[in-house]
């Protein structure tokens, strides 16, 4: 039967950004070249060349982090905590300003659809500056002992999931405690963190305190390995966060790690089915599934498995995947080919080791890189699609029969970031995420995220906070 | 003066409650700071290390699962328990340390106040660590502390009995469990204290402790996948960038020893709780 309420193509006017054919570094308030091989940055949509973007060599990484240091000593450091603040809160409106033409670069670049980059990812980035912003003249009052002060200059390195956001979680809290920047974006999704360099000369905020390196892993190393960095804060995959873990051993850096996660999505019988499936739908399908914190595991309670599953399967089918730039579109594209081949490879062994695959019938766009919403049932807690971070549209499907077996599944893992409950019952809820190993859980609700609210994980999820009071201990001396 | 022989005491570890010696039936001579002989001490090998692990991970959801009330009792009571052998730890610490009789008491009173002051800690770190954040939405978010996990401590070389309850403690509060490694040369009043802890109703495997060469058996613990955290206080200074290389390994948290030992009599803050407690933030819609 068709469908008698068809979608007519509601595309986002990409007009508002003018991509420039190239990019240099933002260092010391400039945009210089870079003296590595430059590399280009693709639409994940079309594979179109979005633009070529320099690739900051050693020497560069260290003319950035001289400026930093500069900037950390001469101007940021000395200047009134309040005017810090001013300067965070002036980012947090430019940000509002230029909201659209964020969204529709963040869109452009990473593949994401642009309701997701318009209603989240912009937003909570402005927020995450405002909310820090307000923190640089109480940080007396934060609760993490007496005179906290800022440790100097910070080397972050973030992933392309969400290139803004990330900017923002990781540059916020950095410059409101008083410290300098140097941040690496990731290879893939460079643009919006060079608007971002854009926003922060808009802003006048003084050459040095933000300084934006790019480049890929070679890049990355170098900030974290630079001698006069005092803290480093990643990112990224549990693999490279072990080998920057290793790096930072044995000298006075400071490290925080947001690494992969593995979640449950925990659903007892007498959830609301409907509300539950849209949770499901929320945590393992927006942005692609590339979510650190996705609810990539559903355990559902055996005697609603059906009910379940045929729920969710109808409402998957309801999805619209194509042109992030629709308005309509509800998975965008895969953000690499190179992502694209892991989890076609993750999901070829889903199907060797015996679990049963579901797609919907879904047309992919001829060009560009995209993979259909799957759902594993009869998956076994072995299963490497139950262990290995997938992060892409895959959803690994297990059951349970008592609480106390949802709780051990959802522990059964080497991650810690995040969880679900889906649960009417208040007392269960309560008793469940108390025996839950991880650092966000979500109870009928999922993919939640607020300045004000702390994130990160438990075990081989990292360690360190972003966000809230719990987040400023990262960039402080003597934080307790 | 009575002429009645002494009975001595072995040494022994402190391991799953119990006080067994090493597997590797090994031991070593423990001396007083002039040399004479005092003990011999049970050396631990890397298989009681593995054995201390598997205790503190089938303690943890007893421990972690308390309530901070009953943890704080039980941590008074070992001040409590500890108060009544005032005098032998006095002693040990004096032998071990060279201490005159007035430092080795004030070593010793400081020891008994900081398990008081970490039994007042535990609970009050969710109201001072936690708290309910205002997120821009129709949800109620609040954020709790909770213990890491299992945590390997190597206890500082110097200090034998206040350095180590300066580590130890801390990490029990949190309602962490612990393997420590003591003192090498000083391994004496942690013993000692084992005995403590055996009768003042901490669950066996919270605490276990092994006498014998954090050296030999700091790397297994750095390795291993089921420590969630490790305290280097007393790792040996040329082996501590190996052991933070191990560690991370398994995403461990890791605190690393100071350059030098410090003053344990200072004012300890908060400074060696925090680094073994994780923030649970905990989300959910609000709606009629």
């Amino acid at each position: 039967m068709t469908n008698p309420f068809q979608y007519a193509p509601a595309p986002e006017s990409r007009s508002i950004v003018d991509v420039a054919p190239s990019h240099g570094l933002f260092v010391d308030g400039e945009f210089v070249d870079g003296t590595g091989t430059p590399f280009k940055t693709v639409n994940p949509a079309t594979e179109e060349v979005l633009s070529e973007i320099a690739c900051a060599s050693d020497a560069d990484v260290d003319r950035a982090v001289k400026a930093a240091r500069r900037a950390f000593t001469r101007t940021w450091g000395p200047m009134r905590p309040a005017d810090r603040g001013k300067y965070l809160f002036r980012i947090a409106r430019l940000l509002q300003e230029r909201a659209r033409e964020f969204a529709v670069l963040e869109s452009l670049d990473n593949g994401k659809p642009i309701r997701e980059s318009r209603d989240v990812d912009v937003p909570l980035a402005a927020a995450h500056f405002f909310y820090h912003a307000g923190w640089a003249d109480k940080l007396d009052w934060a609760g993490l002992g007496p005179g906290p002060r800022p440790l100097g200059v910070a080397g972050q390195v973030i992933p392309w999931n969400f290139p803004l956001l990330m900017l923002a979680w990781k540059v916020a809290p950095a410059l409101a405690t008083g410290n300098t920047v140097v941040l690496k974006p990731a290879e893939t999704t460079p643009l919006t963190a060079l608007l971002f360099a854009e926003v922060c000369r808009q802003a006048d905020l003084p050459p040095g305190v933000v300084n934006i390196v790019t480049g890929a892993g070679e890049t990355g190393r170098a900030v974290v390995e630079h001698a006069d960095v005092d803290k480093v804060a990643f990112t990224g995959s549990t693999e490279v966060g072990r080998s920057i873990a290793r790096a930072v051993a044995g000298t006075r850096k400071r490290l925080t790690l947001e690494l992969g996660g593995k979640a449950a999505n925990i659903v007892f019988d007498d959830a609301p089915v409907d509300q539950a499936v849209e949770g499901i739908v929320q945590g393992i399908f927006s942005n692609q599934g590339h979510v650190c914190c996705a609810g990539s595991r559903l355990l559902v309670q055996e005697n609603v498995h059906d009910e379940v599953i045929a729920s969710l399967q109808r409402r998957i089918g309801t999805l619209r995947l194509g042109d992030p730039l629709d308005k309509n579109t509800d998975i965008g594209a895969i953000n690499s080919a190179e992502q694209l081949a892991r989890i076609r490879e993750l999901v070829d062994v889903g199907e060797a080791e015996g679990a049963h695959r579901w797609q919907p019938a879904c047309e992919l766009p001829d060009r560009g890189f995209w993979f259909p919403p799957t759902v594993f049932t009869e998956v076994s807690p072995a299963h490497r699609i139950a262990r290995d971070e997938v992060f892409g549209p895959v959803l690994s499907v297990l059951t349970f029969r008592t609480p106390d077996e949802a709780v051990a599944k959802a522990n059964n893992t080497t991650y810690g970031l995040s969880a679900g409950v889906w649960t009417e019952k208040g007392s269960r809820i309560l008793a469940v995420t108390d025996r839950l190993r991880a650092g966000v859980v979500w109870a009928n609700t999922f993919n939640k995220f607020d300045p004000t609210s702390p994130f990160g994980g438990y075990k081989q999820s990292g360690y360190g906070r972003e966000g809230g009071r719990q987040g400023l201990a990262a960039y402080l001396e003597g934080a307790q | 003066m009575s002429d009645r022989l002494a009975v001595r005491k072995t040494y022994k570890l402190y391991l799953n409650g119990a006080f067994p010696r090493s597997e590797s039936g090994r031991t070593y001579e423990v001396t007083d700071a002039r040399g004479g002989f005092l003990a011999n001490a049970a050396q631990a090998s890397r298989k009681d290390a593995r054995d201390a692990v598997v205790a503190a991970r089938a303690a943890f959801g007893t421990w972690s699962g308390a309530t901070a009330y009953n943890r704080g009792q039980v941590l008074y009571r070992v001040a409590e328990v500890m108060e009544g052998r005032h005098a032998q730890f006095c002693e040990e610490v004096a032998a071990g340390e060279g201490l005159s009789s007035s430092r080795a008491r004030a070593a010793v009173d400081a020891a008994i106040d900081r398990w008081v002051w970490y039994a007042g800690w535990t609970d009050k770190l969710g109201a001072v660590l936690g708290g309910a954040n205002p997120v821009a939405g129709a949800y109620f978010d609040f954020s709790l502390p909770e213990p890491t996990g299992v945590v390997a401590v190597l206890a500082p070389q110097r200090s034998s009995l206040l350095g180590l309850v300066s580590v130890l403690a801390p990490v029990l509060a949190g309602g962490n469990t612990a393997v420590v490694v003591t003192s090498r040369a000083r391994p004496l009043p942690a013993v000692t204290l084992g005995e403590v802890l055996a009768t003042s109703d901490l669950p066996g495997g919270v605490v276990n402790l092994l006498t014998g060469d954090a050296g030999e058996l700091g790397p297994w613990l750095a390795e291993h996948d089921d420590v969630d955290a490790v305290d280097l206080a007393g790792a040996p200074a040329d082996r501590a960038m190996e052991l933070e290389r191990l560690a991370a390994g398994s995403i461990k948290r890791v605190v690393r020893p100071p350059a030098e030992e410090p003053d344990w009599s200072a004012d300890p803050g908060l400074g060696r709780l925090t680094p073994f407690l994780e923030t649970k933030t905990v989300w959910h819609p609000m709606g009629l």
